[in-house]
């Protein structure tokens, strides 16, 4: 059997990004993926395109995000036009609403910060009364909230499937079902291992979320992440009444509403407890009065695949040229980057210089 | 589809589209739908395709009807009471205009 150009290890929507993007460019590629019992961070999302939180104090993190949204129009018209799948992809700009002057006052410095270095996210404070303008039924105790034009939402579910489509349309192979036990190296080619089966490529990317960690160990990369669960609620399908895509409420196309989502750091634990979704439901409440009446019709917990300082790890063995690695905390937004640049990037052979500075090596120079 | 009438229930009517229909307290509401020949409960709120009961007993959400001014109610899951407005479920529910309750 002929070798694949690249393997992708991990078919979430990182992998399937990279695989996706590998194919594009002409590569064959195999993508390799675990079965229906997984940590699967792509399958339980809140779907926003988020740019106006992103990198503020970490330039290159801003900006690879700026681009991400930016591209997101192109990716989006190619998967509808290869796969034929709609992903309901809206940017009109999110908001994140403040309760409080002291959450102001945090949004207000933040926006002070990034424009510092990424004058062009253009992110405003809007208070109670402009926003009101905007969002019919928002409740009295909204004191304000921040809007940047290039935030938007998608639907995360579809894209992860128009990925794996296209990959599968442009001739690509998907195994699922097919975790990967080891990795060796040997004459410039790496022969990747499943319970059952072993393939062999001379290119190879790790892309396995919170699996990552274990597999680059195997490779001599350091990929230290760790999981951070967010609980979300989704209500019965509604009337449209939230045109814009907000921190922690959107409206999907659809007509549910999705509450999302918390931050808790409890290891790898996708629960969820009726005390956070309250907190969650309760402020939800807040922000729309009306939401009161809304039935929830499922909760549920993922993991966040997080690094010690939150921002993207992307990797490239020296020990092993044609390894790669690649985790990050925010998948969908940059789903348009990572299958348009990093993708064609690692296809030529390294890792584009927009990424240089979120490497692994960072965490190491921090410790000592 | 015809209903097994048993002794001593109660026939009360109700209110289907504007129409007075007759059913049994006690009932479901789905269960009163059917037997009178209604078979479309709802329009989906995604492509507007028409559904009707489906599992009677809770699991499918294909009987959603408004009642009472309220949306998006599981008739199969609810009791027939007198006097009941019942109306088909077009599209997803709209939580603003709701003044009702059951
Ligand atoms: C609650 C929540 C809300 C979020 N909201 C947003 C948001 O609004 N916007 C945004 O941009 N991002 C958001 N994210 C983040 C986003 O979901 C993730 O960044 C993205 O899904 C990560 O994709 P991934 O492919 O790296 O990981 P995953 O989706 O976890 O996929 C990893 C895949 O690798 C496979 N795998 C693991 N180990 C192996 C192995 N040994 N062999 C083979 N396969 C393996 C797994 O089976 C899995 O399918 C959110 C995440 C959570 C949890
Ligand atoms: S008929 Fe299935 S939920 Fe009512």
């Amino acid at each position: 059997m002929k070798h694949p150009d690249a393997i992708v290890v991990g078919g979430g929507l990182v992998g399937a990004a990279i695989a996706y993007g590998l194919q594009r460019t002409g590569l064959s590629t195999l993508m390799l993926d675990e079965g229906d019992v997984a940590l699967r961070a792509s399958r339980g999302n809140f779907g926003l395109i988020w740019v106006q939180s992103k990198g503020i104090n970490f330039p290159p993190y801003a900006s690879w995000t700026w681009d991400s949204a930016s591209l997101w129009p192109t990716l989006d018209a190619e998967l509808r036009d290869l796969t034929g799948d709609v992903l309901d992809l809206h940017q009109p700009g999110g908001i994140e609403f403040c309760l409080s002057d002291d959450e102001i006052k945090k949004c207000r410095g933040d926006i002070r910060r990034l424009h510092a270095h990424a004058p062009q996210v253009a992110a405003e404070m809007l208070d109670h009364k402009a926003l009101s303008k905007m969002l019919p039924g928002l409740g009295p105790d909204v004191v304000g909230g921040r809007y940047c034009r290039g935030d938007g939402h998608v639907n995360p579910l579809s894209l992860l499937r128009a990925l794996h489509k296209g990959l599968l349309t442009k001739g690509g192979e998907i195994k699922s079902g097919s975790p990967v036990r080891s990795i060796r190296h040997q004459g410039g080619v790496f022969t990747v291992a499943t319970n059952t089966e072993q393939h062999q490529s001379a290119r190879l990317v790790l892309a396995a979320g919170l699996g990552t960690r274990d597999l680059a160990e195997m490779i001599g990369l350091d990929i230290p992440v760790r999981p951070i669960r967010g609980q979300n609620l989704v209500t019965e399908k509604l009337q449209p009444f939230l045109p814009f895509p907000c921190a922690t409420i959107r409206q999907t196309g659809e007509g549910s509403v999705q509450i999302g989502a918390s931050e808790e750091d409890v290891g790898f634990n996708d629960a969820t407890t009726p005390r956070i979704l309250n907190k969650m439901a309760a402020r939800a409440v807040t922000i729309f009065p009306h939401l009161k009446q809304a039935r929830i019709v499922r909760v549920w917990g993922a993991l966040r695949i997080m690094s010690p300082d939150g921002y993207p790890i992307y990797a490239q063995s020296q020990r092993f040229p044609g390894a790669f690695a690649a985790v990050c905390h925010s998948g969908v937004t940059l789903a348009a980057v990572h299958t348009l640049k990093l993708a064609k990037a690692i296809a030529e052979g390294a890792l584009p210089d927009a990424v240089s500075a979120m490497n692994p090596e960072r965490f190491a120079n921090a410790q000592t | 589809m015809p209903r097994l009438d048993r002794n001593g229930d109660t026939s009360v009517s109700i209110e289907f589209e504007g129409v007075a229909i007759s059913a049994f307290e006690g009932d479901s509401v789905a269960a009163a739908l059917l037997s009178n020949g209604y078979r479309n409960f709802r329009d989906t709120p995604v492509n507007g395709a028409s559904r009707g009961a489906f599992c009677m007993m809770g699991v499918c959400f294909d009987c959603l009807v408004e009642i009472n001014g309220i949306g998006n109610i599981q008739a199969c899951m609810t009791e027939v009471r007198a006097g009941m407005h019942i109306r088909r479920q077009r599209g997803a529910r709209d939580i603003h205009a709701q003044d009702g309750s059951l």
